[in-house]
């Protein structure tokens, strides 16, 4: 009876301080994540649910036209956002990580400046930087200034390359992130291990690849899995601007803007279709949470323990 | 830690290698400054003044854009709306985020490991593709175009990294304080506000910085949820605004000046925390 008491006691207790962030995040988060699932699975009229139809949804996404053409499109603009955001964002990072580290003059006020376009809000950093862009913005003014006047290009008008354009003005707001993740992962590699392998006469270049980079793994993963998640949620850069339908001709359409359409305007019609949309929404659930374990799975074998 | 480089005692190898790493980072600090830099000056310039000497400094300078955007293009009212949405949202996520960290960690119960999970599930899953059901939510709560459908938003998204922050420092604090704390008499919710808030004042700061700079500037859940102009943020206020006006250069510079500026300013007081903040809810773990 005292212990019975007591337990009860302590899921009061424990209930108390649980359940209104557990409420908050099941309501908001998991529910919705849930229901996006089983809405998929219907066909519907505007925002009514009609009949069960299995993965029909998912069938005419993946064979139907025009949702096909378009998500294998942006599918594609979404790709290259990854590889590139890797590639330049994080290569650009893990260079500046390093130099940071070796606290070279200057490198207080280089690591403060660095992070500042972190903070603002993408909106103002797609419109600042679509205005430089435009035909007569900043970018051509300059090329004209220094006597390349024929590179001149409306570049996020021309197909080839607005995609590019808009994520390297990405690239530009967030290299400070991982800049800065790997100096702090950089900094807690253990002053002795590099010394060891500076007595065995290893170089700079060799100390970095051989003894800092295999120690500095864990933090490559949380950059590997964020740059995931980020590209895959590509949509108020695009929307800012080049607009919600990835002008020019859906050169920079990405899953998260024909998302949107899908759901709150359609594809090319323009009434939401939910159904559609859902499975859209469960598609980009999947591959978030595939490529994020696929590459926490790669990275961690290659872990070294101390 | 790995050895600092200085100039004065390198070699003519290591002395080239940080004249050119600085010349490279100097080169980024220019392209993030300059762009900044010519925002600022350009808002005090009239739009032709702006098409014809892009890079020249203004002919004068007042202060009649800002307060035509602000009064007239009803910024101070955006503004104000980020503000409150971001405060409230704000306390919540502290407050019932710490709560539930105090409660995970420090009990031991069955099905604990699965709470945990629940709330580490919402930093791995992007909550804008669940703005369906969500919409559907919040129509049904009728609380469409009503500040509190963001707030209770933001306070979903902000909890999980909460937690995961919190959690993991409360696990750090010895068991003994909390026991003295029940020896003279002290209830649950007494050592969670007197004894465990004042010691995690450190990572509440950290968490505070890491969940309120996107909060301030989220975009797509305002634009979806508030669609009423009085209720509008900042951002989606900025993005309505240029739509129709956009050829209006003088609006646009002064626009983005005005939502930029309190984070230049913020940063420039608190750069240290905000570093710490982004940086240890990543490394960490």
């Amino acid at each position: 009876m005292q212990i019975k008491k007591k337990t009860l006691r302590k899921f009061g207790t424990v209930s108390f301080f649980v359940l209104p962030a557990l409420i908050i995040v099941i309501t908001l988060i998991v529910a919705p994540l849930l229901m996006s699932m089983f809405n998929s699975l219907f066909s519907w009229n505007q925002m009514v649910r009609l009949d069960f139809i299995g993965f029909d949804n998912f069938k005419a996404l993946f064979t139907k036209y025009p949702y096909q053409e378009r998500f294998f499109n942006a599918l594609k603009n979404n790709a290259q956002w990854f590889v590139m955001t890797m590639v330049i964002q994080n290569g650009f990072g893990l260079l500046f990580g390093y130099l940071l580290s070796r606290r070279i003059a200057g490198s207080e006020f280089f690591k403060r400046v660095f992070f500042l376009p972190v903070l603002f809000s993408i909106v103002a950093v797609g419109f600042l930087w679509g205005l430089y862009l435009s035909p007569n913005g900043l970018l051509n003014a300059i090329l004209k200034a220094t006597g390349k006047p024929e590179w001149q290009q409306a570049w996020l008008g021309n197909a080839k390359y607005a995609n590019n354009a808009l994520i390297l003005v990405n690239i530009w707001r967030w290299v400070g992130f991982p800049s800065l993740v790997f100096l702090a992962a950089i900094d807690m590699v253990p002053v002795e291990s590099i010394e060891a392998s500076l007595l065995d006469g290893a170089n700079s270049w060799q100390t970095f690849w051989k003894v800092i980079f295999p120690l500095i793994i864990p933090s490559l993963t949380i950059v590997f899995v964020l740059t995931i998640i980020g590209s895959l949620n590509v949509f108020e850069q695009v929307y800012c601007m080049t607009g919600l339908d990835g002008s020019p001709n859906f050169a920079t359409d990405t899953i998260g803007t024909l998302f949107y359409r899908t759901a709150f305007g359609s594809v090319d019609a323009g009434n939401p279709e939910i159904g559609m949309g859902s499975a859209i929404s469960v598609v980009i659930y999947l591959l978030t949470f595939c490529f994020s374990l696929i590459s926490i799975v790669t990275t961690r074998s290659k872990e070294v323990e101390l | 830690m790995i050895t600092d480089l200085r100039y004065r005692h390198a070699s003519i190898g290591q002395k080239i290698f940080i004249i050119c790493s600085i010349i490279v980072m100097s080169i980024y600090v220019v392209l993030i400054i300059y762009p900044i830099f010519n925002m600022f000056i350009s808002s005090f310039k009239t739009t032709r003044e702006i098409l014809q000497h892009p890079f020249s400094m203004p002919s004068s300078y007042s202060f009649k854009n800002i307060r035509i955007l602000w009064i007239d293009k009803h910024f101070g009212l955006y503004f104000a709306n980020s503000f409150l949405i971001t405060v409230v949202a704000m306390v919540f996520v502290l407050l019932f985020g710490s709560m539930a960290s105090f409660g995970i960690s420090r009990y031991t119960f069955k099905g604990n490991m699965l709470l945990y999970m629940i709330f580490l599930s919402g930093i791995m899953l992007p909550l804008k593709a669940a703005v369906i059901p969500l919409f559907m939510l919040i129509k049904k709560l009728n609380l469409v175009n009503n500040r509190l459908s963001c707030i209770l938003i933001f306070t979903g998204m902000g909890l999980p990294s909460t937690v995961f922050i919190l959690a993991g420092f409360m696990k750090s604090i010895p068991k003994e304080l909390e026991y003295a704390g029940r020896i003279d008499g002290c209830s649950d919710v007494r050592i969670y506000w007197q004894i465990f808030m004042p010691l995690c004042a450190s990572s509440i700061a950290l968490v505070t910085i890491y969940n309120a700079v996107p909060i301030w500037n989220d975009f797509f859940f305002p634009l979806v949820f508030l669609q009423r102009d009085s209720i509008k943020t900042l951002p989606v206020g900025l993005s309505s605004f240029f739509g129709t006006n956009s050829t209006n250069w003088e609006m646009l510079f002064t626009g983005l000046s005005v939502a930029i500026l309190p984070m230049i300013i913020l940063y420039l007081f608190m750069s240290k925390y905000f570093i710490k903040g982004m940086t240890a809810g990543a490394v960490k773990s």
